[in-house]
């Protein structure tokens, strides 16, 4: 069968018994079976448990007790527990990890009768922007293999990408949602901090970490982001604002919309090119009837230095809890308990994920801690209320989701500041807890530029509007990196 | 003021992580890299400004002090490297 380009096509086949839940869950894992050795996005492939929960999903549907999306595919980030599926974050230490509950929005997805394909590979515990960090190898872009898809949402971008799954889950500490969906030319949301609970979300950096959709289109991303948002009490950070309707408003008109072009963020280190795309995209909305101004964020270019200060420090706090004593990989033979810990780190933690455990324990350590740490949460109010000025004008703000087309792989392997460099238009909407969205623009020499819509507190909405009304104009979501017709018998 | 060989040493005890004599001088030099380019928010003035540790405005909603959950000991511990009548078994830490 020719697998389906979106969930309310899916939605759409169902209803019309053009494929039941079974049958489409099969297509999907036959390619992932076929294609992904190519690009490896997942971990886990759950084969049997994907077949019975569809088989559930086309009993409801024809007993009528089914929701909207009953029997439609989906993938979660390997950073979700899964009960009865193991959940890795990327990381040898949570290598046999099975977890004994759910996250909620794998409770919450998973109780709309949604079928899990699996676990999507990731940067290890979701630190980095080229998912090179897993334990579980490199995560290639579907449009070029030798180039990065991104991360550390990596997998999940490049499987929704190359038609593997409809959508996936997501989660973004700096731009793990945003980046990856960027370079994989497809659309990804970042909720507002809070929107969407982190319970049972491996916590990186707690102040920061969000969960969102993941999907090929806006409206798709509508479809996952409406289960997934809303108060929990089991996560004391879960925002009680009331959610909205986030389809409602999706063909809303942009005209008497403002959006805000940040000076500051069109320096040097932008890609000319891709900044070409997004001037492009600037006009669109123009024609759509959207006044766009200029704006300033002063403290901006700082915001890279502070969110490696701060994102360090809480994952060094974090994970702490890798100690080889409650879960987790266990070091052969300890001989003391220092030992325990000492080997049991060295063994399971990567590269990369030490070198920011060092970097957090440096700026948090007595000495220390108000040059780095204090400094750093100073400058995050002062982003914060750079963004507070600007929302006082404007309903969102534009800029690129990267600074150039996905890289190649290990172009920044021997210096790590230059990957961070990277992240400098999407970690500014972390520190100060906005919604972001990163939709497809356009391409450079073949590969997918994002262009990134962020809005003021929960007006998530807002943003799917603008970004709805762009793709329905431009098409560039219906531009696929894989023939959709291949691997699904 | 750049780091020194026996601070890494120092930090990596403090964050129990074992580095091989070998690799001091690579983690050494990164750290000092990123260092460095931390080192520009040096640039602004923060005197006065009330340092902010998290997004939410919202107040953390509080729940009466009764037992919510029920025991799981078992299942949590079944993901446990080593148990024993529902203890976790480490090391000898006191002689």
């Amino acid at each position: 069968m020719n697998l389906p380009n979106s969930v309310t096509e899916i939605i759409q086949g169902f209803e019309n018994g053009k494929f039941s839940s079974q049958e489409l869950t099969k297509a999907y894992l036959n390619r992932i079976d076929n294609l992904d050795p190519e690009i490896n996005s997942f971990i886990t492939v759950c084969h049997e448990r994907a077949l019975l929960d569809a088989k559930k999903a086309d009993r409801s549907r024809a007993n009528g007790s089914a929701n909207k999306l009953t029997g439609v595919p989906y993938a979660n980030k390997d950073i979700f527990c899964t009960k009865g599926v193991r959940t890795t974050s990327g990381s040898r230490m949570l290598d046999t990890f099975i977890s004994p509950y759910d996250a909620t929005i794998v409770e919450r997805l998973g109780s709309q009768g949604m079928v899990m394909l699996g676990k999507t590979n990731m940067d290890e515990f979701a630190m980095g922007s080229s998912n090179e960090t897993s334990f579980y190898g490199q995560v290639n872009n579907p449009w070029n293999t030798n180039c990065v898809p991104g991360g550390s949402s990596g997998g999940s971008a490049a499987a929704v990408s190359a038609g593997f799954t409809p959508v996936a889950t997501g989660s973004d500490t700096g731009g793990s949602i945003r980046q990856p969906a960027a370079f994989c030319g497809i659309s990804g949301l970042k909720p507002t901090y809070g929107r969407v609970s982190r319970y049972g979300m491996i916590a990186f950096a707690s102040s920061l970490d969000q969960a969102g959709p993941m999907g090929r289109s806006v409206e798709d991303l509508a479809h996952l982001l409406a289960p997934m948002a809303g108060y929990d009490s089991r996560d004391s950070t879960s925002s009680m604002v009331k959610t909205e309707d986030y389809f409602g408003n999706l063909e809303d008109e942009l005209k008497g919309k403002t959006i805000g072009l940040p000076k500051e963020y069109f320096s040097t280190n932008l890609d000319r090119q891709v900044e070409g795309v997004i001037e492009e995209a600037i006009k669109e909305f123009e024609k759509l009837g959207a006044n766009i101004i200029e704006i300033s964020l002063p403290t901006t270019s700082l915001s890279i230095p502070a969110y490696y200060v701060i994102s360090s420090a809480e994952c060094s706090s974090n994970l702490s809890r890798y100690d080889g004593v409650r879960y987790g990989h266990r070091c052969e033979l300890p001989t003391d308990i220092e030992d325990l810990y000492k080997r049991t780190r060295s063994e399971g933690f990567g590269e990369e994920v030490k070198r920011r455990l060092l970097t957090g324990t440096y700026v948090l350590s007595s000495g220390y801690y108000d040059a780095y740490y204090r400094k750093a949460q100073q400058i995050r109010r002062l982003i914060k209320d750079d963004f507070a000025n600007a929302f006082t004008q404007v309903d969102a703000v534009i800029s690129p989701t990267a600074p150039t087309t996905a890289f190649k792989a290990g172009e920044h392997q021997d210096n790590p500041v230059e990957m961070y460099l990277g992240d400098c238009f999407t970690v500014a909407s972390n520190l100060a807890g906005l919604p972001a969205l990163s939709v497809p623009a356009g391409f450079v020499g073949g590969m997918p530029v994002g262009l990134q819509l962020i809005g003021s507190y929960f007006q998530e909405s807002k943003l799917l509007t603008l970004g709805h009304m762009f793709q329905k104009s431009t098409g560039w979501h219906q531009h696929f990196s894989r023939d959709e017709s291949k691997g699904a018998q | 003021m750049p780091i020194t060989e026996k601070e890494v040493r120092k930090i990596a005890q403090l964050a129990r992580i074992s580095i091989d004599d070998k690799d001091i001088c690579s983690y050494e030099d990164q750290l000092n890299k990123i260092l460095a380019f931390v080192d520009e928010m040096k640039a602004v003035e923060t005197e006065g400004i009330i340092p902010l540790a998290h997004p939410s405005e919202e107040t953390q909603k509080l729940r009466s002090d009764k037992v919510s959950e029920k025991n799981q000991r078992e299942s949590y511990q079944s993901v446990a490297p080593t148990t024993e009548n529902g203890l976790y078994l480490v090391p000898q830490v006191i002689e």
